[in-house]
Parts: structure tokens; sequence; C-alpha cells
């Protein structure tokens, strides 16, 4: 009966997505509140945007509630919303060293100077299902709020001020090599307008791997970690806070324009000098991680990654085109589900000369070795 | 009310992008040519490059056919067909000749098309060398130092182990006696229409990032040995409803104890065919 079901396209598109909607609202009294998500489903709001490449806490819930829970449908969503908006401003380049932390760690030192803040994380938390979140009165809601907002207030009296880096301490001592030279002033590549090419330069790997794919990206820098690779690092610092978006005022020259803030965490993991090359100082170097919203693991891998594709090695992860080319979401899930669809022409050519070739006489068919 | 969204879909910049890259195609039969592929809300690696070179050239003017395996019905192809309208409101058509642009996945309608019309084709794999050599790197140095040895060797290949050339669709060939291409998997019937064919054929592969063309009137080669040519393939039996041997046909597994039979791929074909056997001109 599959040929009748490719007939009346129409009607069926029709009837599906008249299910989907069903689906989506069967066994539920109410309608599922948006304004909810950005904090209560808050890492997979961050999750969705960063995949995304898309800055919208409030478009991502949407688009959350929209694609039922599906992380790789909401990120399309994101996507393909994107390409319909004009591009009308460039911003400064954030400055995250002015990132109004909420939590900073490093796996480095003990004591940094500013101190390291633990903040809203799961990492030290016991993994017991706590069933009394099943009905949690307002009353319990309240009390969280009062007491962490009263903290607050009190410590905020002083200004947080600015937490310098750890990679700078070791760069003042000469330990650890400067930024990727050049970095500074080149004008980004980008991957959103242009196909890479490769080798490809920094900006486009880093481009490309903050709106990757999580579970592409940390099976990749595990593997790498593990023995598939050479990339073993120490967290010398990881950061998450929100970052001032800095617009360049276009009619005064000099100006600029606060527009708001974002959440961002960054990761700068630090590497021995095992690997440094022929020629190159013996010194520490950097992997880079950072991406939209609190992805810690997600940016960890990135910083694996930034530096294995630095490291020459025959393992996926040292292979620049073999992980930029596959950890997009919206591209590999766009393609492997495209297995969906009809391939009746195809495979009625590939039937063609199965039948030629039986018909062949040739050593190999007869044996029916392939 | 007012759409939120462009005419096409797309805003202008963008599709004055696809259109550049489109004309660079076109001066360079065969070369695939680099763009800035963009999100588009259909799934990506369904269509998405063909669309865009779809939303980019289309007018309010424009009549377009959209099929997918041949089929105007087929859910993708309603799919991209319904996008297209809901976001440029133009005239959609199923018969071939009355469409100014046509978009297909896997099929070159098998009603002859004219100078004027314009094929866009899906492209999920662009690069004729990517079976032998998966580096982009790689493989634009071979094209451009047309080294096209590896293809010609898995040709060879084939037929010492099978006696035959088993490449099923999307056969490699030749464009202008320089870029070789993957014609995308249309069937190895539909490959001689693009040989010195009077309309222009424009390949988009969306999630690879690749813009290609074959322009009117150009040379368009299978690649094949001189005593082990190139073969299309071959049906036991005319179309079931129409009685074509001209078309391709799709093949029908009939109930248990049934016999297969056979009927065009291309359904707007057919079912003229059939207006005209029932008008007695056939």
């Amino acid at each position: 009966m599959g040929y009748v079901a490719v007939k009346g396209g129409q009607e069926a598109i029709l009837a599906s997505s008249e299910l989907s909607r069903y689906y989506r609202v069967r066994h539920a009294a109410t309608s599922l509140d948006v304004d909810i998500l950005p904090s209560q489903m808050r890492f997979l709001v961050d999750r969705v945007m960063s995949e995304a490449g898309f800055y919208g806490p409030d478009h991502a819930a949407l688009a959350l509630k929209q694609a039922q829970g599906d992380i790789y449908e909401a990120a399309f969503l994101l996507r393909a919303y994107r390409s319909t908006v004009p591009r009308n401003h460039v911003s400064l380049p954030l400055d995250t060293k002015e990132m109004r932390l909420i939590r900073r760690v490093s796996s480095a030192f003990r004591d940094i100077p500013g101190g390291q803040i633990l903040g809203p994380t799961f990492d030290y938390a016991h993994r017991l299902l706590q069933f009394d979140l099943r009905d949690e009165p307002p009353q319990a809601i309240a009390q969280v709020l009062k007491r962490v907002e009263d903290h607050h207030a009190a410590e905020e009296a002083g200004d947080q001020g600015v937490f310098p880096r750890v990679s700078d301490f070791l760069r003042e001592e000469g330990l650890m090599a400067p930024p990727n030279p050049g970095l500074d002033e080149e004008e980004p590549f980008d991957i959103t307008r242009l196909k890479l090419t490769f080798p490809a330069p920094r900006s486009a790997r880093l481009q490309t791997m903050a709106r990757g794919e999580t579970g592409a990206m940390v099976a990749l820098a595990y593997s790498s970690m593990r023995g598939y690779g050479a990339i073993h690092p120490t967290i010398g610092e990881l950061r998450v806070g929100y970052c001032a978006l800095i617009l360049p005022y276009p009619l005064e020259e000099g100006e600029a324009l606060y527009v708001g803030e974002l959440l961002i965490t960054e990761v700068e993991a630090i590497n021995g000098f095992a690997h440094t090359k022929p020629g190159e100082p013996v010194q520490l170097i950097l992997g880079y991680g950072a991406s939209f919203g609190q992805n810690e693991v997600k940016s960890i891998a990135m910083s694996i990654l930034d530096r294995a594709l630095d490291v020459i090695g025959k393992e996926p992860a040292h292979d620049e085109e073999y992980v930029l080319s596959h950890i997009d979401s919206i591209e590999s899930t766009g393609f492997v589900s495209h297995l969906k669809l009809p391939h009746y022409v195809t495979f009625q050519s590939e039937l063609d000369r199965l039948r030629q070739t039986r018909q062949t006489p040739s050593a190999d068919a007869e044996e029916g070795n392939r | 009310m007012k759409s939120p969204y462009n005419f096409a879909y797309l805003d202008e910049g963008s599709k004055k992008e696809v259109r550049r890259a489109v004309l660079k195609a076109v001066a360079i039969p065969g070369f695939q040519v680099p763009f800035g592929s963009r999100e588009l809300p259909i799934g990506r690696g369904w269509g998405t490059g063909g669309l865009q070179l779809t939303l980019s050239l289309i007018g309010p003017t424009d009549r377009i056919k959209v099929i997918d395996q041949g089929d105007d019905d087929s859910v993708n192809a309603v799919s991209i067909r319904n996008l297209v309208v809901a976001t440029a409101h133009i005239e959609t058509t199923d018969m071939s000749d009355q469409a100014t642009i046509i978009q297909s996945r896997h099929r070159i309608p098998d009603e002859p098309l004219r100078p004027g019309q314009i094929l866009i084709l899906q492209v999920p794999q662009p690069e004729p060398l990517r079976p032998v050599e998966p580096r982009e790197r790689e493989t634009r140095r071979m094209h451009a130092e047309r080294d096209y040895s590896a293809v010609w060797l898995g040709l060879y290949e084939d037929i010492v182990r099978f006696g035959q050339i088993t490449t099923g669709a999307d056969y490699p060939a030749v464009v202008h006696h320089r870029y070789m291409i993957k014609p995308t998997p249309i069937p190895r019937w539909d490959l001689p229409k693009l040989h010195q064919a009077p309309f222009l054929t424009l390949f988009g592969a969306g999630r690879e990032r690749k813009i290609y063309a074959i322009p009117p009137y150009t040379d368009v080669e299978p690649v094949a040995f001189e005593d082990y040519g190139f073969e299309t393939e071959k049906f036991p039996v005319a179309c079931g409803l129409c009685g074509s041997r001209e078309a391709y046909l799709d093949e029908v597994l009939g109930a248990v104890g049934q016999d297969r039979t056979y009927q065009c791929s291309d359904t707007a074909y057919c079912r003229k065919r059939r207006d005209q056997m029932e008008k007695g001109n056939i």
C-alpha cells in the first residue's frame, strides 16, 4: 500500500500537522507557559540558543514549545527564522573579561585572584530524584527567591569588579603562548555567509564550534581524551556570566551604544608543551571555548577541539575537515533524516544494475562475493 | 494582514548573493560555486539548495512546478510548493510545458523541456570525487588539475569485479569537456536529456553550500569507456497506465500472488498521455 500513501500529499500533510497539534496538547489541561521556560528549563533554552547560533531566550522558549521539546527541531526553527531577518548591525567584540560573573572555577590553581565562584551548578549535587518537586507550593518558591536575593543585595553593595584571567598571569610569567597571532585585528570569517574553506581560519573554526551540536562535540572531545587523540587539558578557567553587547553608534564616530547583555560560558583550557611543534618555544598553549548561555560541557569540549585541530594526528579529533563538517546539528540531522524521503527512482535504478549484473557472467558475481 | 516574511522568504540581500553565484555557475559550466547557503524552514538535506535557487529566481509572474520522484503530489514536493506559494503567492502548475521554473528531486520530466524554461535540481552530494576522496581541500585541487583518474579507475574496478559499471543513479558526467559533475540522483535514464539541452539546468546543494549549472546547448558526456559504454535503465514492459515505453517507470509491487506492474514515474506525463488517449490522439 506504499504506493497509495504518497498520493494525496496535500491531505496527508494537513492531517499530519493536525495530529502533531493533537499530540502536543492531549493529556494536558493547560497549554505550556513559554515565559516559564527560560528559567525553569534554562539549560534546554541555552542549548537551543547555542546550537542555533541565535541569542533570544523568548524565541528559544517558543521554538521549544512548538517543537514539543525536540532540541534539534527547536534549534532548526531559530536558524530558519534567522534567514529571514536582515543583518542591521555588527556589534563590537564581547569583552568577556568584564563579564558579570555568576560562576567561575579553575582546576589549575586553588587560589585565583578574585576567587573561585561555584555558582549555580549540578556538579556536586547528588543525583537523587527530588519527588517533592512534583508539587512545589508558591511559598516554597517565594522563600528561595527571597533568601538568595536578600543575600545578593547585601553583596552587591560592593561592586563585583573585574576578574583578571588566569591565563594572563601565566602569560606575564612567559609560560603561556600569546593569543593566536593576528587574531585581534583580523576581520573574522563569517560562516553564515561563506562556505568553509580548508584549512579554515581560526575565526571560522571557533564560530562553527560555538554553534556546534553538544553531543557531537562532546563525543569527539571525549575520544581525544580517551586515546583517539592527544589532547587532555587542565581547565585554567571556566566562567559563566553576563557580557555587555555594545554596538558602534552609527551617527557619531567613536561612540558606542549598550544594547543589553548576553549570558555566555567561556572556557580556557591549558595544554602542556608535549605537542609543541619543532622550533616553537616550549610553553603552555590555550584551547578556547565559548558559547551562548550556560553550556559548560559543550564549551569545554570546544576548548579541547580548538587545540586538537592545531595538533597533527590521524584520529578524527585532529582532523579539521572531519570535525568542522560534522558538528552542525541542522546539517547532520537534516541529512540523516532525509533518508525518510522517498527514494523510489534511485532504488529502481539500483535494482536495474543489480539485475543486469546478475545476468552478466563474472567470476566474483557468480561466487556471490560482494 | 501583511506577512511578517519577505517575498519568497529570503531577504533581498541573500537572494542577490544566490543570483551572483548562479551567474558564475552559468559562466563556468559544471564548476561548483560555493555560496553562503541559508537555513530554510524545510529540512536541511531535503531540497534547500534547490529551494534557495527557486526563491532567489522567481518573480511574481513566474509559474512553478515542483516534483519529487517525478510526482507533483509526493509529500515533499507538496511541502516545498506550499512554502513557495505561502511566501511568494505565485501560480503553480503540474504541467511541465506550463511552468517557467521546475524544481525537482531525482527526476527530469519525461516531457521534453523547451528553451527559456529553467530546471532546478536539488542536490544531496554535489562532489563527484567524494566517493574517492573525502576531503574538500583535495577535491578542489583535483578539479583544478582535472585529475579525475580515480573515478575512471573506480569504473574499471567495477568492470573487473562485476563485469559491468554498477553505478545506479547520480551517474557522473563531464560538462563541456572540463568539469566532472554529479548530476544529482536522477536515474541514468535522465542523464542524456542534459546533453545539448535547450533549457538551463541549475543544481543547488544547500547543506554542502554549492551551486552549479549546465547552460543551454552544452555538451554533457556520461563517464564511460568505449567498450563498456553508458547504459540507461531497461524496463521489461510498458507503463501499465498509459502504455508508454519512452518513460522512466516505477516498479509497483502487487499483493502476494499478483504480478509486478510498472507505472510512469513522471505522473504529469502519464496523465497527459492518458488524456490524449481518451481524446483518441494516441
